[in-house]
Order: structure tokens, then C-alpha cells, then sequence
């Protein structure tokens, strides 16, 4: 799983000199707009909690089966076994969380994705969600592969690394960005495999995964995902399909 | 009744109790199934052991009297609990000191060989008995949650859902091995004299208590026995260099072996000790497979290990909950951090009883 990336002169001086001419001054001078424009921008506080939940529930058919890996304390799949009469299985790592779980009713396999999902037969589930879950698993690809051969299709959420207010951060303050949704010191952040939009959709096209809907939080706002949402989407929420 | 491993017995008395009311629709059963050393005393006290000569309860209320009761996790308020003794049991079941009507005399070793599929067969009779179709939920810890699995596979219909609490789908080797010095203690005691100890001399005591005392070790944790006792001596005063009791852990066994041998019936120990041993899911209902069997499952399950349990291991019950779950029916599997070992499922109230509210209320 260490296959040096095909393009990894980029990340040398070397490489940074075959970036088209005027690349990076536009990208610095779009990100300067972006600041600027929402700098007066007052979002109200706990907007966008929760936001793929919503989705999600709009996203999923009401009977359908439901996998959700790393299901935290139930609340997703609680909302969906109750408004959508949805079928649902969690699994979760943490024992306090599968307490809650089962407080609200939701069945739970306490199990660390780590070490896979194998035991869960092809084509089991209708939907398999990976909500905030991605960039904390140890092995991302095989758990994306994993998704897609044991549900029809994956909801996959996840806080997008490229938002500008990301790469301000790391630029300016040459410091491992802290965000509102990136709140954690780089020694004590559970997101170990931080990816963007970009990593996602490139995922999607080299693996032969379709992407049949896309959402994205912008200003703590949830909306239809865009071509050009690379700066502006703080989280990004997508639906796929093999093939 | 005819026996899984051949033969007959009969008649068969059950002794059972029960909590609570079944509901008009009788829908509001819980089936709880005691294990190896258990009984169908779960709850309260006993106000009949003047008559009943189970001295050894006014000591204690039933053995799961934290979970079972009105207002707690099996709340008999709204559940109608029934727990049987199993046939070879010592506590009114049927059994090895039960009278075989073809000699007038205690079966004694002439008992015929029983397994858990019997139990649970002989359960259903007293569900059918009782004029309940189909349990809301069976419940078991250890050779309990055995049952509780094995009423799943052999009757699927009658089981909403069931709960399996540190017990995997077959005893480890190491299990079996544990039961079979258990048994030489019990089988080579010089007062065995073949199971037929019965009369005025002295059992198998010694036999039985060092039996005990072995699995009574496989039930705790070495962390837990750290933390009981340590290397504590049992009198204040310093070590006397001889064999008797010194440590406070020696102590405490001795305690065991002695109150067991009290309460129960060596052949009784023998014959559900080997029933333990005999249990495999997989291979009766499966041709060898887990996966296979667990298909015929239509219970939604609970499985409950804890991470200290070496009798029934985490990873051994994890199999079990893994292969519930691709039935597609909902599987809960939860390993609790506990330091009280194979004994965990009838210390650690508190998750369990959380566990099994959620569970049985949805």
C-alpha cells in the first residue's frame, strides 16, 4: 500500500518549476478573495452540527438495509431505523459508545475496522456509511474497497483538507492546521489519513466508482457539491457506486 | 424422551421457577438458563428451604438477584421470567440422585448421557406445557448462554431474541481439558465407588471440592485474584512453613470447594460438566461450520464478553457474534472491560443490566 505517487516530482523544487506558469499565483489570489469575502460573514454557531445526518436520511430509501462503520453512539442509525424503517447494523470501536448503542436499541458489533469488515458477506447491505470515519482508519483504500463490496453503495463523509481556511492555516502559520472542524493539536487528532475533495473524486475515477450524488458544507451551510467546491467545501459528503 | 446421544429417559420431572405475570397473550417471556453450577433459583430468597433443605440459600438471594427483579434489567413488572433446572441437575430436575423407577434406586452412573440440545428440547416441552409459542427472549451466561444459542438454532420460531453472555458457540480445548482434571478429581476420590454413593457413608467431597476449586480458578482473572488477595497470608501472624491454609487465595478455594460440596451432587457435576464438553454448535447444526449453523438463526442476538474471560475468550465469542451477524438479523456484540474474569457475567451488573435493557426494549 506504499506506492510512491506517479506525480511525486510535484513536491520537489524540481517539480514545483513544471507548475504552469501563474498556477499558484491565481490559486494564493482566489484564497486572498475567499478570505476577504467571508471575513464580515457571521455564521451562526452550531451550524452544519450533524449536517450529513440529513442527508443521509434523505439520501437512503426507507426499507433499505444499512451498515454504518464507525456508528459512534447510534444517533444516525437510530434516525434512520425510525423515520425510514431501516435495517440497520454499526460497528464501533469504542465500548462506551456501544453502550449508547444499545441503550437506543441499535445493534452494534464492537470491532476496530482495523482488522476489516471480512466477516460481512457481498452485497449484504443496501447502503454503507463512513461518516467522519475515513481519515481516522488505518488502511482507507481497503476499507473504500471494503464498502463497495459488501453494500450496493457508500455514504462517505469527511472534512476536506484543501478548504482554504486549511491551507491558510498551514501556509501561514506553518503549523498542522486547527480548524473548527480540523479542532485537534496534530499529537492528539485521531485523523490520521487526512485527504480533500480532489483525493476523493481521484479515487473515485482510478477505481472505477461513480459518483451518483455529492454534498458540500460551505459557510456551515449543506448544498449540492460543484465542480469548483475544492477551497470552499469544509466537509464533503458523496454517494458511490462501482462502476 | 429420547436423548440426542441415544436411549430414553422418563419420567422427567422439570423444576422450574418464574417471576412476574405472563401477559394474556403470553408474549412477555424471558427464558433464562442457569449454568454449569447454577439453578432455577435466580432471584429473591428462597422461603422454603426449611422444607426444601437447601440450607445453603438462606446465605445468599438467587444467583442473577441483581438483574432479575421488579423495576431492574429483566424487569418482572413486565416480564414473565422462567428458569428450569437442567435434566441431570441435582436441584429437582431429573437427574443422577433421582430415583431410576427400573431399580427403585438413585441412577447414579446408570443416568443416561445428556447434552444441551436435550436441555433445550426438554425446555420447549415446558414452554409448550406453560402454552408459550415463542419467547420474547432467551437469556443465558456460560454454559447458560450455550442454551440460549442452542434454542436459537434448534428452534427458531420460538425465539424473538436471545442473549449469549461469555460463551462461545464450543468449549476451547483448554476448557476441555480444565473439565477433564475436574472429573479425575471426582472419578478417582476413593468414596466415588462408581457413582454409587448414595447411601449412609460419606461421597466424593474431596473429590468434588478440588473439582471446584480448579474451575472456581478458571472463573476469576489473574489480574482480579492480584487484586483480591495478593500474596496476603490468611492469618495475620507470620508463614508457617507446613501445608495448610497460608494464603489468603488458598483460603478462599477451600471456601469454595467446601460450600459447592455442600450444595451439590458429584454425578450431577460429572454428567453436565461433559455436556459442556459435547456442546458444538457448528458441528450439529452447521456440518462443521459456524457460518452455516448461525443461518438458521432468526433471533436477534446480544453477545456479551469480557476482556478478561479466559474460559470462553473474547475472540472465541466474537466468532459466535460475527457469524449471528451475516444473517442480516441484527447482532449486538459488546466486550466490557472487566477484571472479574468468566465470572464477569454475573459481577459486572451494571453494563450487563444496561446491555440487556436496551436489548430486551426494543
Amino acid at each position: 500500500m506504499t506506492q510512491p505517487r506517479a506525480d511525486q516530482n510535484l513536491v520537489s523544487d524540481r517539480g514545483l518549476a513544471h507548475l504552469p506558469e501563474g498556477l499558484f499565483e491565481q490559486r494564493a489570489a482566489e484564497i486572498a478573495a475567499l478570505m476577504r469575502a467571508r471575513k464580515a460573514r457571521v455564521v451562526p454557531e452550531g451550524t452544519g452540527a450533524r449536517w450529513q445526518e440529513e442527508i443521509i436520511s434523505r439520501e437512503i430509501p426507507a426499507g433499505a438495509s444499512v451498515l454504518d462503520l464507525g456508528c459512534g453512539d447510534g444517533f444516525l442509525l437510530e434516525r434512520l431505523m425510525r423515520e425510514r424503517d431501516v435495517r440497520g447494523q454499526g460497528v464501533e470501536i469504542d465500548p462506551e459508545q456501544v453502550l449508547s448503542c444499545a441503550d437506543r436499541g441499535v445493534p452494534v458489533i464492537q470491532a476496530d475496522l482495523g482488522t476489516g469488515i471480512g466477516w460481512c458477506p457481498d452485497k449484504a447491505f443496501d447502503v454503507v456509511v463512513l461518516e467522519e470515519t475515513l481519515q481516522t482508519l488505518q488502511n482507507p483504500r481497503e476499507m473504500l474497497d471494503e464498502m463497495l463490496r459488501v453494500g450496493r453503495r457508500g455514504i462517505v463523509s469527511f472534512p476536506n483538507f484543501a478548504h482554504y481556511r486549511v491551507v491558510v492555516d498551514l501556509a501561514a502559520r506553518s503549523r498542522m492546521p486547527v480548524t473548527e472542524r480540523l479542532p485537534f493539536y496534530w499529537y492528539e487528532s485521531a485523523n490520521i489519513h487526512l485527504l480533500t475533495l480532489r483525493d476523493l473524486l481521484d479515487w473515485a475515477s482510478s477505481s472505477g466508482v461513480r459518483i451518483v450524488s455529492g454534498y458540500a458544507l460551505v459557510d456551515g451551510v449543506p448544498r449540492e457539491l460543484r465542480a469548483d467546491d475544492d477551497l470552499v467545501a469544509e466537509e464533503v459528503l458523496v454517494v458511490v457506486e462501482r462502476g | 424422551m429420547e436423548l440426542e446421544l441415544g436411549g430414553r429417559i422418563g419420567p422427567v420431572d422439570v423444576e422450574y421457577e418464574t417471576y412476574g405475570t405472563l401477559s394474556p397473550r403470553k408474549d412477555n417471556v424471558v427464558f433464562v438458563a442457569h449454568a454449569l453450577s447454577g439453578d432455577a433459583h435466580v432471584a429473591g430468597w428462597d422461603e422454603e428451604t426449611e422444607r426444601n433443605g437447601r440450607a445453603w440459600r438462606k446465605r445468599k438471594p438467587g444467583w442473577w438477584d441483581a438483574i432479575v427483579g421488579p423495576g431492574k434489567a429483566i424487569d418482572t413488572h413486565r416480564y414473565f421470567v422462567i428458569c428450569p433446572n437442567v435434566l441431570g441437575s441435582c436441584y429437582g430436575t431429573t437427574g443422577p440422585s433421582s430415583t431410576d423407577p427400573a431399580t427403585g434406586k438413585p441412577y447414579g452412573l446408570a443416568f443416561p448421557m445428556v447434552t444441551v440440545g436435550d436441555w433445550v428440547k426438554l425446555h420447549a416441552r415446558l414452554l409448550d406445557a406453560l402454552g408459550v409459542a415463542r419467547v420474547a427472549a432467551v437469556v443465558g451466561g456460560s454454559l447458560g448462554g450455550q442454551q440460549a444459542l442452542e434454542m436459537a438454532l434448534a428452534f427458531p420460531d420460538r425465539v424473538e431474541r436471545a442473549v449469549v453472555l461469555a460463551a462461545a458457540a464450543r468449549l476451547s480445548t483448554q476448557g476441555l481439558a480444565f473439565n477433564a482434571v475436574g472429573r479425575y478429581c471426582i472419578l478417582n476420590d476413593p468414596n466415588f465407588r462408581g457413582g454409587d454413593y448414595y447411601g449412609p457413608d460419606s461421597g466424593p467431597d474431596t473429590g468434588l471440592a478440588a473439582a471446584r476449586m480448579l474451575a472456581h480458578i478458571t472463573y476469576l482473572s489473574d489480574e482480579g485474584m492480584h487484586e483480591k488477595f495478593g500474596r496476603r497470608l490468611q492469618s495475620a501472624g507470620e508463614q508457617r512453613a507446613g501445608f495448610g491454609i497460608e494464603f489468603a487465595v488458598e483460603s478462599y478455594l477451600d471456601y469454595q470447594g467446601r460450600a459447592f460440596v455442600e450444595r451439590f451432587d458429584a454425578n450431577s457435576y460429572l454428567y453436565i460438566t461433559r455436556a459442556m464438553d459435547y456442546y458444538d454448535a457448528a458441528a450439529t447444526w452447521g456440518g462443521g461450520s459456524l457460518i452455516e449453523a448461525c443461518r438458521r438463526v432468526r433471533a436477534r442476538a446480544l453477545v456479551v464478553t469480557f476482556d478478561s474471560d479466559w474460559l470462553y475468550t473474547p475472540g472465541d465469542c466474537k466468532d459466535l457474534a460475527l457469524a449471528l451477524a451475516r444473517t442480516g438479523v441484527g447482532v449486538t456484540f459488546a466486550n466490557i472491560p472487566s477484571r472479574f474474569g468468566h465470572d464477569s457475567f454475573l459481577v459486572e451488573t451494571q453494563k450487563v443490566g444496561r446491555l440487556l435493557r436496551g436489548f430486551l426494549t426494543h
